[in-house]
């Protein structure tokens, strides 16, 4: 299990996390939601270990996570980040190969090829492998960090016997994912994401897109100016009410026999204001 | 209803990696190929010269060197091939090795592909550390061509080299953090004054020492020797033969400093390990060989544009061009005006500049530094 025990943080007497607590378990697909600037990339920035925690814990198998060496917590936990710069033109196969760089010394081994070959084909980005990642679209280029820390945490008992469950849990932690993906990709990631959840990953998301919350998390966090407003599943945490609290919008929920789950939609009628002043 | 949104069934049988080893082939191909290069010029510039010595002739005497007696070998050429060229020779391959891996390095750490190890106060500080003792007039460099001069000035040029690269390093530094681009910034004003301290030397030298400071900011293999190859060597070998083994974490750290973390690798030590390496090599570069530019900044680049990113092939074919180009400029600078002699660095200047510039319009450096 990974998770943040009563996080705060501060930056110049700014509070962005006050008193959070969030986990994740093997298995499960976590959304976290919220208005611009309540905190979520922070969150997920204390638990890939990049921004420690004025106050609180995170802990990755009941242990602190500053105990982990770098290289240990990058073969159980993958980053995809909301920015990726890149400074030089490395190809896609290289920057896919990066992330198996915490899994060998010197050259890659032919497992870690494979690997790097199956993360490609999954993401569809096969026959783009020779080419610069700068050349390739907003898209393409968060596919391809999507394919790098596909491969960043899978092992080879996994690709020889797909649909087999993993020995050790292992996490992704996904700052708004979806960016720049067209429709289908979008649900291609989170259908991605939900088969490694079967296979006993645990993925935390930043998610935008409330539909696909409502399809696709197992629960959900809304978080509001860095505090949790609601933590549970989807259907229970997305309510017209929690959602104007959040967002400042009015919506409605509408439940349809033939969907999957809930659709939520805006109500321009009941909310005038589409810029609201922040309080 | 979600079974058409993997793009590929998982039960096909796993799909061959379409082009593994395409860049790894391409870099080792190239490497090679340097490799070879490298040989061939070294063996053809050392017969060149005011005695001329052919190239069978060069390899009898080579092949004497190491115990082959082949055919008859006429003492001068040998003499003047074994006590002049071949130092001088093996000096420009290493000065030439070490300014170009460590350029390929500093652009790597500073996620720049303009950046050059003069940047960040290398070069700089070594020269301004040797012209002040030239102009100082300290004992030790009363006679700069005896060896102890020269040692002594190389000295405090590398200690120049190294005082300056850690104080940008340090001020570069916040909350145990060295900011990339401050760490640039930094070495800019640095660079300035230290340029300001030399100018305010030049204007307080004599005609002698105007000349010796001229000579010496300019570059010239011209003091090399045995002696000066024996106690070089191995600081200039060490970056060279270091470095390659960074090239893992080097390319990680082209995505950043965080994803560079989430990838394992520890940032802190790479970071230091590149300064560390990069000072020591052309610290001793410069003491040994005066500021030779250019080097560390067009030839990684030129690497990159025939095989790609991947540092694994950019640091060591950064060496080998960089010791051909180094070896060529050299027998331009000693045969262009012979008897006298050029300063190098006018010749890599002129080459350089006009590469730079083109590689600027053509876009080959258009990605800024970008800082996450």
């Amino acid at each position: 299990m990974l998770e943040a025990q009563h996080i705060t943080y501060h930056i110049n007497r700014k509070i962005l996390l006050d008193d959070v607590s969030l986990a994740v378990r093997p298995g499960e697909l976590v959304a976290v939601v919220g208005a611009n600037g309540a905190g979520k990339s922070t969150l997920l920035k204390t638990f890939s270990r990049e921004l420690t925690p004025t106050q609180g814990l995170v802990l990755l198998d009941k242990k602190p996570i500053r105990g982990f060496s770098a290289l240990e917590l990058a073969r159980r936990r993958a980053v995809l980040a909301q920015q990726n710069p890149l400074a030089f033109e490395f190809s896609v196969y290289e920057l896919v190969m990066m992330g198996r760089y915490p899994h060998f010394e010197g050259h890659p081994r032919p497992e870690d090829q494979a690997i790097v070959a199956y993360a490609l084909e999954r993401t569809g980005i096969a026959r783009l492998s020779g080419r610069a990642v700068p050349t390739l679209s907003g898209g393409e280029q968060q596919r391809v960090h999507l394919a790098k820390i596909l491969a960043q945490l899978m092992d080879a008992d996994e690709l020889n016997q797909s649909g087999a469950p993993i020995r050790q849990p292992k996490y992704l932690l996904l700052d708004e994912p979806t960016t720049g993906l067209d429709f289908y990709y979008q649900h291609s990631l989170l259908e991605v994401a939900s088969e490694l959840t079967r296979r006993g990953y645990g993925v935390i998301a930043i998610l935008h897109d409330l539909n696909l919350v409502m399809q696709y998390a197992d629960k959900v966090l809304l978080l509001k100016e860095g505090k949790a407003l609601a933590f549970g599943k989807p259907a229970s945490v997305l309510t017209a009410d929690s959602i104007f609290k959040a967002f400042h919008l009015s919506v409605q929920i509408i439940h349809q026999p033939e969907l999957d789950g809930p659709l939520i939609v805006h109500t321009r009628q009941t909310s005038p204001v589409p810029f609201p002043s922040p309080i | 209803m979600q079974t058409d949104l993997s793009p590929l069934a998982t039960t096909q049988p796993l799909p061959q990696a379409s082009r593994p080893g395409l860049s790894r082939s391409k870099g080792w191909w190239l490497n090679g190929l340097l490799a070879v290069l490298l040989v061939v010029v070294m063996i053809w510039s050392v017969g060149i010269g005011a005695v001329s010595i052919p190239i069978p002739d060069v390899l009898a005497i080579l092949l004497k060197q190491l115990g082959w007696e082949v055919g008859v070998v006429e003492p001068q050429q040998e003499t003047v091939l074994t006590v002049i060229r071949l130092p001088r020779i093996l000096l420009g391959v290493l000065v030439g090795a070490v300014l170009g891996i460590s350029g390929a390095a500093i652009q790597g750490l500073f996620r720049n592909p303009l950046a050059d190890p003069g940047l960040i106060g290398i070069s700089s500080g070594a020269s301004v550390m040797a012209v002040l003792m030239i102009v100082l007039q300290l004992r030790v460099f009363s006679d700069l061509s005896s060896l102890s001069g020269l040692y002594a000035l190389s000295l405090a040029a590398f200690a120049g080299a190294v005082g300056t690269t850690l104080l940008v390093y340090t001020l570069a530094r916040k909350n145990g953090r060295t900011v990339v681009s401050t760490m640039l910034l930094v070495g800019v004003a640095i660079n300035v004054f230290c340029e300001a301290l030399r100018g305010l030397m030049m204007y307080l030298a004599d005609d002698a020492q105007l000349r010796a400071i001229s000579y010496w900011s300019l570059g010239s293999l011209g003091g090399a020797s045995w002696e000066v190859l024996q106690v070089t060597t191995p600081f200039l070998l060490v970056p060279v033969l270091l470095m390659p083994r960074l090239s893992k974490p080097m390319n990680a750290f082209a995505l950043g400093e965080s994803q560079a973390g989430h990838l394992g690798v520890d940032v802190s030590k790479l970071k230091r390990n590149v300064v560390i390496l990069a000072t020591l090599g052309v610290g001793v570069a410069v003491a040994v060989s005066g500021v030779i530019g250019f080097i560390g900044l067009v030839i990684p680049h030129l690497i990159r544009l025939v095989s790609g990113a991947n540092h694994r092939t950019v640091l060591p074919g950064s060496a080998l061009l960089g010791a051909i180009v180094l070896t060529l400029s050299d027998l331009v600078a000693r045969t262009l005006v012979a008897p006298a002699e050029l300063p190098i660095g006018i010749i890599t200047g002129m080459i350089g500049a006009p590469t730079f510039l083109f590689m600027l319009v053509r876009g080959a450096g258009r990605k800024p530094y970008t800082e996450n």
